[in-house]
């Protein structure tokens, strides 16, 4: 039996999950907490947030977000491959920085809207 | 002067356009205010989730989860074709009980506009107090965890390498992991008290997931540094929360982040006279979230700080819709009044006052408790009968807490007031 705080959204559920009777989860109180409690044994996953350099427009930096979660032991590898990331303004939120990211199958999208600088 | 074309007759004035201010003004347009303007101190809408990059917004609203930007990009991108007018880089400089608002900008210069109804919304900024009663030097490397926010996330500058975190709020908790993810070495987040302040999940995400210890019942005693920070103390503290002699531990590093708290940014309330709550220093507000000036409402962390931005906008729409209707029909008739008092374990209320006549179906009462409790009730009580009773398994500090009370609850309230208490569930029933 393992316990854990699920994070799937902010009323924070401490749930039990039994590691030998198929991952069953108790103490959630909805379903999204299940899936999270065997995910978090068997494969932990979050989604990565940070932001990368954006030229020509009213900020010198612009947010991202992959639009999936991936796997815990790829944060800092993907964190890497940010740093020389560039894009151009405009950008919109929504906007596909870099397709099927690093071969995980999720896009990097930005979350911000970037206007280009009036000169 | 310029700037004298310029109409400067508005229904609604809005004052910030953070989450709040749009979401009010979004709905003081809807609910049929005709000309609604949003002032905004910043280049840029949105308040303080423009720095907010993590993910973790509108689960309630919008049913996913959003970052801060995506957020405020929902209700940015519905102003256009709205109708609704905004002056960013404007500060505003004053208010006045006749409903005058004083504002800059390099553009039209000094202005004062009139408005039939004014909302605030100025958000909160951080406390700074923590950093004043540390002793030790004052080197370069001490920042507030808001400041390093905007530093590493706005303007891509890392403020430190080796890091160590006083207490644990949830910006501490999320810059715990962003300045992690960008290369840092955080060493601890030190807590005063013998609980986080921070949501449970952001402890796990922030903390647990890159084994950051968690030093809860400790603080900093000494900082050393020359031009730059160099050494931190941390020492464990009694009940009474003063350090113990013998519990020193040492840290080598170059930055201190501050998250200690928020406190609403108030001083256009004070100025205007507006009558404000000790306990939240906010304003105090009715049901609708109209202050002690009719016609002036407030809404979002200058009021209370708020955990979920789901709930500045629940609240804010309130506001935003309020206060068209007294642009459009004037001022509530004065009625009956209801005193919102805080029972046992409750450190504040809000709404502070409730007018009967003014609720629909129900009215919803926001709160804190004043430490961590288990299985527990919730008690609304007037004079000796107990009007209503909630259960909750887990109520923190660090969770807003909400009651919705129906109408017909109120109509029993004795002498105009009504007590919110949190009680142990044994002694219940
Ligand atoms: C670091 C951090 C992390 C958070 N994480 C989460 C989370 O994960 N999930 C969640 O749901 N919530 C989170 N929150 C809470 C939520 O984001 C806030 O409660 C919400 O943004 C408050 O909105 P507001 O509009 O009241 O204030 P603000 O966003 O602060 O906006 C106030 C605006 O008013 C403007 N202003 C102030 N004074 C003046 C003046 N005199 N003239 C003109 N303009 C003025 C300011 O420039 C600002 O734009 C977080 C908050 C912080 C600070
Ligand atoms: S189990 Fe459901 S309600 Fe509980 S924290 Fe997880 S997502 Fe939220």
């Amino acid at each position: 039996m393992k316990e854990l705080i699920c994070i799937v959204c902010p009323k924070g559920c401490h749930l039990k999950v039994d590691e030998e009777n198929g991952y069953a989860v108790t103490g959630n109180s909805c379903p999204r907490g299940a899936v999270y409690g065997k995910k978090e044994l068997v494969n932990p996953t979050r989604v990565l947030t940070s932001t990368v350099k954006v030229t020509g427009g009213t900020l010198k930096r612009v947010s991202v977000k992959t639009d999936g979660d991936i796997p815990k032991s790829q944060l800092f590898p993907a964190m890497e491959a940010l740093e020389n990331v560039e894009m151009k303004a405009p950008v919109s939120i929504g906007d596909v920085v870099l397709e099927n990211f690093l071969g995980l199958g999720v896009n990097l999208v930005a979350t911000k809207t970037v206007p280009l600088r009036e000169e | 002067m310029s700037g004298t074309e310029r109409q400067t007759k508005y229904d609604v004035i809005v004052v910030g356009g953070g989450p709040a201010g749009l979401a009010a003004a979004l709905e003081a347009k809807e609910t049929g205010a005709e000309k609604v303007l949003i002032l905004e101190r910043n280049h840029e809408l949105g308040g303080i989730l423009n720095q907010c990059i993590h993910n973790g917004f509108g689960l309630h609203h919008f049913k996913e989860e959003l970052t801060g930007p995506e957020y405020a990009g929902r209700f940015i991108s519905r102003l256009p074709g709205s109708g609704i007018e905004v002056m960013a880089d404007t500060m505003v400089l004053e208010i006045t009980p006749d409903k005058t608002v004083h504002a800059m900008n390099s553009r039209d210069g000094y202005m004062q506009l009139t408005a039939s109804a004014i909302v605030l919304t100025m958000g909160c900024r951080e406390r700074t107090r923590g950093a004043i009663a540390i002793p030790g030097d004052r080197p370069a490397g001490i920042f507030t965890a808001g400041a390093a926010q905007l530093y590493v996330n706005v303007e891509g500058y890392m403020v430190g390498r080796r890091v160590l975190i006083l207490g644990s709020g949830d910006i501490g908790l999320i810059m715990a992991r962003r300045m992690t993810l960008e290369g840092a070495k955080v060493l601890g987040c030190v807590e005063l008290m013998p609980y986080s302040n921070g949501l449970n999940r952001n402890i796990v995400q922030c903390l647990n997931d890159y084994n950051i210890p968690l030093y809860l019942s400790h603080t900093i005693t000494n900082i050393q540094g020359d031009k730059r920070v160099e050494k931190v103390t941390v020492s464990k503290v009694d009940e009474n929360r003063r350090p113990i002699p013998g519990t020193e531990m040492e840290f080598e590093c170059d930055t201190v982040l501050l998250s200690v708290g928020l406190i609403p940014e108030n001083e256009l309330s004070r100025q205007a006279g507006i009558r404000m709550d000790r306990r939240t220093n906010g304003p105090e507000v009715y049901e609708n979230m109209e202050t002690s000036i009719p016609g002036v409402f407030a809404s979002g962390n200058v009021v209370h700080v708020h955990d979920l931005v789901d709930f500045v906008t629940a609240e804010s729409q309130r506001a935003g819709k309020a206060a068209a209707l007294f642009a459009l029909h004037g001022e509530t008739p004065p009625g009956e009044e209801i005193l919102v008092e805080n029972g046992a374990c409750v450190n504040y209320t809000v709404p502070q006052k409730i007018r009967p006549e003014n609720v629909g179906k129900f009215v919803e009462i926001f709160f804190r408790v004043n430490f961590v409790y288990r299985d527990v009730v919730i008690r609304v009580t007037s004079g000796e009968e107990v009007l209503a009773s909630y259960k909750r398994e887990h109520m923190a500090p660090g969770e807003m807490e909400k009651i919705v009370l129906p109408k017909a609850l109120l109509e029993k309230a004795r002498d105009g007031k009504i007590r919110v208490s949190v009680e142990k569930e044994a002694q219940a029933e």
